[in-house]
């Protein structure tokens, strides 16, 4: 279908842009790289007045080495990241997730920070961002602020980014050789997550050391699976020792029923999935 | 005069020829109809209803008048007195009930998605930006939504008819004298043999052709000329003649290339006679293209059937009796061919096997739903699944191997021709050797030692292996036997074949393709006929004013209808050729003979006098010096009524994967050997096998349609339409067997619906084979992860698990073909085994 008209303007920096979002508040919408929002104007689902788009933002594009973490920047890629040598070095269980992402041609479009900021929680970067404790760099008209995973998911497309701000960029901490497995469930392979483990592991031995887990569409947001992580710390890489440590992993969490599965499904495949993904980063 | 003697290469028919349109199809280099831009021309956008049933109380325009670039705003009510009704070609009975089918809707909508205004712009993007300014008052109605419940009668989908069914339609062998009486070999088989009883639901589908349909009309000629992306300009010319009271002379068709259909544009459409009613009203030309969601939504719907079948054996497996009562969804009006489709497969449930009795008896029925038509294979595909489904459910009654068990009662090659318990005769075939073929190309010994290797080691993951021993009935169709079914037209095909001056040939043809390859197939026939070079072919279609003649392309009949009237057109150019050929060799007409493309003296050897068929024509064309009383032309023309349908069958064998603890089912192997007669371009029938299984397989494991409980479609994107790509299928092994249908010259059986009938059957059996050892007997289509995990956890247990309604079996085990529970079911676990003694 035909979008309702609006607006359109492609500044070169990140300040044109903030004030670009100034100019024209909440009548304005951020593009990135437009994979979830064409589809939304094309159903008229949404007719913001004015696109700004960041395409042209060239500060916020690339993976950055800054020490202890990465800094990805909001408009990388999805195809950039894949092919990123420090991303695969260090972010491994992000690349991972993001390779299963729709289809090729989506994935040169698609952008880390626009998924991100979409906040889809059927999205899969969500759950492995916030598995690996990154942080979000959000800039406005009040300077820059750094906002945690467990505050920047807010509710089904609504993140903690104001309508002046744009989230520049994600920070990760390092996970150099941690194992990973992003065990996505679909039907099709191009569509959205049923439901997505994002599961990063340290293993000593033949021991899981430290275990990081990120949940995909068991909420309105990505979630964090605390309680399982801190269960399998010193646990066995052995079948009948994880999948014990795991059972509760969803446990709290509040999936959706639609036509691709029920809640009490969605928890179930949670369980399975999250054992799978546990024992595939620990190598077993 | 030389003689040529170079011998030509090599036979078109059997060549695996790369398809001569593809250059222009695959790369883009082509017009669709939306590519369309003609001077002045003006642009529709539909307003659609939001509500499955309800009054329309008022229509206000005058906000959308005002926007800019308007220029029309027509309402139901503007055109009540001259849209006429949208045709149903086919009443199944004389007292057929159905409800008047607006093409804008006046003062009722009966389902969501039906057009109440359309407005006319002169861009696309204003005629949807005033369309949303559309402003419509709706008073709701108690929809017909579940099909079950509405051939109750519990809501009426058109209150006038008093009811929701539309016809009874029923086949009785003993009624017509073909076979005995169904009742009593049921009744006789409670007593001393098996009787197994099972109620399959065959869900909605949506065809989801590539391109969407696309209408342009141009009122400002003698004609009025309509491009549209349609299966069947012939159809569509006479039909808006007849319905729009046009004379059919002024009226021109032109399918250009057109991006698929498989039945789903094989319509007259409401959207195409708004579009034909607004180039008429404004004088200029407009241009309608659905959107993806409207085409979803309102591009007719196929398949959605309850299907209770009653099979009786002989306790050593031998078949008896076949007694089917079908369900089927009509949805909200009756479309082309709606109430018929079902009945498409009223012959077939009997399929390859020899029953003594069979009763079929389908009851069509209305809900506010979108309406339901054509979909590839068309009532075919249904009855193929049910009775390869029974098949298995007998052979674990009886506690048989199930291609065994299917041997014994299949027809053996030696009976052919055969009679079917229905009264059709069965030209050709050989289960035997396809069957024999699948199983060594399937190493089916193999994976059924795997099979149990898993099952004893309880496996995670379980391997199902599923049959589908399929005929089908097509090349629709002998017109005699469309008429006893009162169907409103024919079943012939034209075809003219013209030699130019320069020995060039133009082939016109009535099968108008829509992605099927003709001007190959088309080009091989002649080539070889006339022997001219492939090249040296161009193949003419889909313009009423290029091809006036024609009935289209569904069914499976391009090739063996249209492709024998090509063959009988050429046919006739060499006779005519002949006189004339004679005359110039100085000999006598009966003494030559036509080979290679040449005609020469016969028995006179290499050295002696020859003519080309092109030398021939420019003698022709010249016609300076022809036999006396020789017309100058070999231009010829042949219309071909085909004697009988034609009978394509195969084996299609399936492994699947299961994982047993997410219900995953992922395909291992697929094998199948089809026998469609013989094969003109060996590619065109692979590709032709390959898209039709994974439509077929999509039905078994991924496609359904789903309404909500207001009858709005939620499966209304391919976000939730889940249409597998490439990437979801696996390589399938295919190979054909072949005997020659006999009532062609070609020999000919068609490919267009085989894989898309045999396929998903196969698929079905062999996901609950996975899993039938766990107590599943039954799940329903499509097979999601979902359902198979529940089928699972379910099985065996004596009441259903009270969290999850769709667990519990989908008729009562105590009494065969109940009803299902309730709305929220979806998977049947059948723990019901046949009602044997």
């Amino acid at each position: 279908m035909i979008p309702a008209s609006f607006d359109y303007v492609a500044p070169a920096t990140l300040d044109e842009a903030l004030a670009a979002l100034q100019r024209h508040g909440d009548g304005a919408k951020i593009i990135a790289g437009g994979q979830s929002l064409l589809p939304i104007l094309r159903m008229r689902l949404n007719a913001p007045e004015i696109l700004v788009d960041l395409g042209k933002v060239s500060e916020l594009r690339g993976v950055f080495d800054d020490g202890p973490g990465l800094v990805i920047g909001a408009m990388t890629r999805y195809d950039e990241l894949l092919s990123d040598p420090l991303a695969g070095a260090h972010a491994k269980l992000l690349v991972d997730a993001v390779a299963t992402v729709a289809d090729p041609q989506i994935r040169h479009r698609g952008t880390v920070g626009g998924a991100l900021a979409h906040a889809d929680p059927a999205g899969d970067v969500g759950a492995p961002a916030l598995a690996l404790d990154a942080q979000f760099v959000v800039v406005g008209p009040r300077g820059q602020r750094v906002v945690d995973g467990a505050d920047f998911f807010v509710d089904h497309f609504t993140t903690a980014v104001g309508d002046d701000e744009i989230l520049a960029a994600i920070r990760i901490p390092k996970h150099t050789g941690w194992g990973t497995r992003y065990e996505k469930f679909v039907r099709v392979v191009h569509q959205w997550s049923i439901v997505g483990v994002a599961a990063a592991v340290r293993v000593e031995g033949d021991t899981i050391a430290e275990a990081k887990i990120g949940l995909t569409n068991m909420g309105s947001t990505p979630v964090r699976a605390r309680s399982a992580e801190q269960a399998l710390a010193g646990v066995p890489i052995e079948e009948g020792a994880v999948a014990a440590a795991v059972a509760s992993v969803a446990e709290g969490t509040n999936p959706p029923s639609d036509l691709q599965g029920d809640a009490d499904y969605r928890r179930h495949l949670a369980q399975v999935l999250t054992r799978r993904a546990v024992l595939a980063a620990a190598g077993a | 005069m030389s003689v040529q003697t170079e011998p030509r290469a090599s036979r078109e028919i059997g060549n695996a020829r790369k398809r001569k349109e593809d250059r222009r199809l695959i790369t883009g280099r082509t017009r669709w109809t939306d590519n369309l831009v003609l001077p002045g021309m003006l642009h529709l956008a539909m307003v659609r209803s939001p509500f499955a049933h309800a009054k329309i109380l008022s229509v206000d325009v005058e906000q959308a008048k005002a926007a800019p670039g308007v220029v029309q705003v027509i309402t139901g009510a503007d055109v009540a007195d001259v849209q006429g009704a949208l045709p149903c070609a086919w009443p199944i009975t004389a007292d057929q009930k159905a409800p008047d089918h607006p093409a804008i809707a006046v003062d009722r909508v009966a389902f969501s998605g039906e057009v109440v205004a359309v407005v006319v712009a002169a861009s696309a993007a204003q005629a949807r930006d005033a369309a949303e300014l559309v402003d419509v008052d709706y008073e709701q109605l108690p929809a017909a939504l579940d099909l079950k419940k509405a051939r109750a009668d519990e809501a009426l989908a058109h209150p006038d008819l008093g009811t929701n069914t539309s016809a009874v339609w029923q086949f009785d062998s003993a009624q017509a004298g073909t076979g005995g009486d169904v009742d009593e070999l049921i009744a006789a088989a409670r007593v001393d043999g098996v009787v197994v009883e099972r109620e399959f639901r065959n869900q909605r589908l949506i065809p989801s052709f590539m391109e969407p349909r696309s209408t342009v009309v141009d009122p400002t000629g003698e004609q009025f000329v309509m491009w549209s992306s349609t299966q069947v300009p012939h159809i569509l010319r006479l039909m808006l003649a007849t319905t729009l009271g046009v004379s059919e002379s002024k009226v021109r068709v032109i399918a250009p290339d057109v991006g698929g259909g498989f039945g789903g544009k094989l319509q007259v459409t409401p959207e195409e006679v708004i579009t034909f009613l607004a180039a008429r009203r404004t004088g200029r030309p407009c241009k309608y293209t659905e959107t993806r969601s409207e085409s979803l939504l309102a591009a007719h719907h196929g398949r959605d059937q309850w299907q209770k079948l009653t099979l009786a054996a002989d306790k050593d497996g031998t078949v008896r009796a076949l007694k089917v009562d079908i369900t089927a969804d009509m949805g909200a009006y009756l479309g082309l061919v709606t109430a018929g489709t079902p009945i498409l497969g009223a012959f077939m449930y009997n399929s390859i096997y020899t029953f003594d009795a069979y009763q079929f008896t389908c009851t069509n029925v209305f809900t506010n739903k979108t309406w339901t038509d054509a979909y590839r294979g068309a009532g075919r595909p249904e009855a193929t699944f049910a009775i390869e489904r029974m098949m298995d459910e007998l052979a674990v009654e009886l506690g048989r191997e199930p291609m065994e068990l299917r041997q014994q009662n299949w027809i053996r090659h030696e009976q052919f021709p055969f009679t079917s318990v229905c009264g059709l005769e069965y030209d050709s075939g050989n289960y035997e050797a396809a069957t024999a073929r699948a199983m060594e190309l399937f190493d089916y010994d193999g994976l059924r030692r795997e099979q149990t290797e898993r099952r004893e080691r309880g496996d995670s993951v379980q391997l199902g292996i599923g049959i589908s021993t399929f005929t089908e009935m097509c090349g629709i169709a002998p017109s005699r036997m469309l008429g006893e079914l009162n169907y409103g037209a024919g079943g012939w095909e034209h075809a003219d074949v013209r030699m130019l001056a320069t020995g060039k040939v133009e082939v016109v043809t009535g099968s108008s393709a829509h992605g099927q390859g003709h001007e190959t197939a088309w080009s091989q026939l002649v080539a070889d006929k006339l022997g001219v070079a492939f090249e040296d072919v161009e193949v003419l279609h889909g313009d009423t004013q290029i091809a006036p003649k024609g009935l289209d392309t569904y069914g499976s009949r391009s090739l063996v209808v249209g492709g024998q009237a090509v063959v009988r057109a050429a046919d006739k150019v060499i006779e005519k050729a002949k006189p004339i050929a004679a005359h110039l060799l100085e000999a006598a007409a009966d003494d030559l003979e036509f080979t290679d493309g040449r005609f020469a003296v016969r028995g006179a050897g290499e050295g002696g006098k020859s003519v080309s068929m092109g030398e021939v024509a420019l003698a022709t064309f010249a016609a300076h010096d022809l036999p006396e009383g020789i017309e100058p032309s070999l231009d010829s023309a042949a219309t071909f009524d085909p004697v009988n349908f034609s009978f394509p069958h195969g084996t299609h064998l399936c492994a699947v994967e299961v994982d047993t603890e997410t219900g995953q089912v992922s395909m291992r192997r697929y094998v199948c050997v089809d026998d469609v007669g013989t094969i003109v371009n060996p590619l065109i029938v692979e590709g032709q096998i390959h898209g039709g299984l994974a439509q077929g397989i999509a039905q078994a494991l991924w496609e359904e349609a789903v309404f909500d409980d207001q009858g709005t479609l939620v499966s209304g994107s391919f976000v939730d339409y889940t249409l597998p790509t490439a990437a979801d299928t696996i390589s399938f092994v295919t190979d054909n067997t072949v005997t020659p249908a006999t009532t062609n010259d070609i020999g000919a059986k068609g490919v267009g619906e085989a894989g898309c009938i045999a396929s998903t059957p196969a698929v079905v059996n062999s996901v609950i084979d996975a899993v039938r050892h766990l107590g599943v007997n039954d799940i329903q289509m499509p097979c999601t992860p979902q359902r198979v995990w529940t089928a699972i956890r379910t099985a065996g247990r004596t009441t259903a698990d009270p969290t999850t309604p769709e667990s519990t079996s989908h008729f009562d085990p105590d009494q065969p073909n109940q009803d299902p529970p309730g709305p929220g079911d979806h998977t049947g676990v059948d723990d019901q085994k046949g009602t044997g003694a």
